[in-house]
């Protein structure tokens, strides 16, 4: 057995589990925050993304005890219901989902993508590498493409990423 | 998953003792534990090296940069110095996996990361990779990504990754600690090994050493090119991928430098190629010659018969692009 201290959305929790138990089983099931989702468990679908020490990680892929101390927000972390984050209020306002399961993970995956582009990070589509990192339609495509979405919801999730940054920046 | 040991190291002497007694390194993981949760692999021991003092990009004597092997595949790529001089390693690590794998990918991590052969993932499956001896499906099986270079009867896997592919054309060195803190420089050109007779050997490290960073040469002229081609726009592996650095003078190309990347079980690179192309004027009939003493030896196996014309003109686009004067890098 381990034991871990993870603060999950500005609170300490003490963790004794199986060095085994990856984050996201950690945060599901000895925390109780089943808001980030399993899907592949192979880091291919993105559906457990969640922001480690202010970057997106796969939670499926990274064990919990290796994560003694660190500052992890999720999905419960960024909005709740009657006090949604400027992104979580466009994937609403341009219906971006359909069964929902991937959505968490997309709007974890692009409240830090969005920082990422403030930081000016260039991505793979981007002509100069030099920025600045503007987020066009074919930006965001490419750095969202470790979330899928089986409903293919994808334009809309676009046109909600779209706005949001717009707001923000 | 089996059950392992868990430790974590304090200091790089703590940490290559461990590993010198059959433990296994984990820094970012994304792959390590994906094999782990197959049973692909099944480390008695991990030693998280994550809290070594190892992420640092630092400036070297000489003028180059040394890349501690913890600097993440993000930070690495958008590094401002290298996306000024080493713009071929920032694409091409910028053309492999995920936003989120690269946050937590590592320099040295990368450097290891293990084919993606699907009979080397399915343990159902006999693979030399996995279990010597145990013979090859892949050769006579679904063998859409596998090698068309340097494969050997035991194993036609392919290295998957970008980043060493850049670091191949840039003469990088990898540098690695031993257990008596021994510093020793490997070139990545010699770093990953072809199959031969033991496939299950990726690269030529010891029990004990430790990746402890990648040094870049200072920068060189030259525009810098990465070409990757793949199943699918975004997050898929190579199905072949060219590095180029090139440098003109005048109509006549002064220095070249090439690697490939899903051809081979390593970076691929051919001095003779390279040789081939100094000194002359670029030409659909050069960079054909080029092309032909690249594959002369090349060999499919079936589903992977079409990297070898792909790859002709993948290589003819990239040096036609790279010798175009006049145009920025």
């Amino acid at each position: 057995m381990e034991s871990t201290e993870l603060v999950v959305n500005g609170k300490a929790h003490k963790l004794e589990a199986d060095s085994r138990v990856t984050l996201l089983d950690a945060l599901r099931n000895h925390l109780g925050l089943t808001g980030t989702k399993k899907g592949c468990d192979h880091g291919q679908c993105g559906a457990c993304t969640v922001i480690v020490e202010g970057r997106r990680v796969n939670s499926c892929l990274t064990l919990a005890c290796m994560h003694d101390g660190d500052e992890i927000t999720t999905i419960e972390g960024i909005g709740q219901p009657y006090n949604l984050s400027a992104l979580q209020s466009a994937f609403v306002a341009h219906d971006g989902f359909q069964c929902g399961y991937c959505t968490p993970g997309q709007i974890c995956s692009a409240t830090a993508m969005i920082e990422e582009a403030r930081a000016g990070w260039p991505s793979f589509v981007s002509d100069d590498l030099d920025g600045p990192a503007e987020l066009s339609d074919e930006e965001i495509s490419e750095r969202m493409s470790g979330n899928l979405c089986r409903c293919a919801a994808y334009p809309n999730i676009v046109n909600a990423i779209r706005q949001a940054a717009g707001e923000q920046s | 998953m089996k059950p392992f040991e868990y430790a974590k190291a304090t200091a790089h002497a703590d940490a290559t003792a461990q590993a010198a007694n059959n433990a296994t390194f984990i820094a970012g993981g994304t792959n390590l534990l994906d094999l782990m949760k197959l049973e692909v692999m099944a480390p008695g021991k991990l030693v998280d090296i994550n809290r070594l003092d190892l992420s640092e990009i630092s400036q070297t004597d000489d003028g180059g940069l040394r890349i501690g092997a913890l600097v993440t595949n993000s930070d690495c790529a958008a590094d401002k110095r290298i996306r000024d001089d080493y713009p071929v390693l920032s694409r091409a690590i910028l053309a492999g996996a995920s936003g989120q794998l690269r946050n937590k990918a590592t320099t040295g991590g990368n450097l290891c990361q293990r084919t993606r052969c699907y009979y080397f993932y399915d343990t159902a499956m006999p693979c030399n990779k996995r279990e010597p001896g145990s013979g090859c499906q892949a050769m006579e099986g679904f063998n859409r990504i596998h090698a068309i270079l340097g494969a050997s009867d035991a194993c036609i896997a392919t290295y998957p990754g970008d980043m060493a592919v850049a670091m191949t054309a840039l003469h990088a060195q990898v540098e690695i600690e031993d257990k008596s803190g021994d510093i020793r420089h490997v070139p990545v050109r010699e770093f990953h090994l072809l199959p031969g007779d033991h496939p299950e050997k990726d690269n030529i490290l010891e029990p004990g050493d430790l990746i402890t960073a990648v040094i870049l040469p200072p920068p060189v002229e030259g525009k810098q090119i990465y070409q990757k081609v793949r199943d699918r726009a975004s997050y898929a592996f190579a199905l072949c991928s060219v590095a180029a650095i090139v440098k003109m003078d005048g109509d006549t190309i002064a220095s070249v430098a090439l690697a490939f990347g899903g051809l081979a079980h390593k970076p691929w690179c051919d001095e003779a190629v390279e040789e081939l192309l100094v000194g002359q004027q670029p030409s659909a009939e050069l960079f054909g010659k080029a092309a032909d003493l690249l594959l002369a030896e090349a060999q499919g196996y079936g589903s992977n018969d079409f990297k070898v014309p792909l790859t002709r003109r993948v290589l003819i686009s990239v040096l036609k692009k790279a010798t175009q004067t006049g145009a920025a890098s």
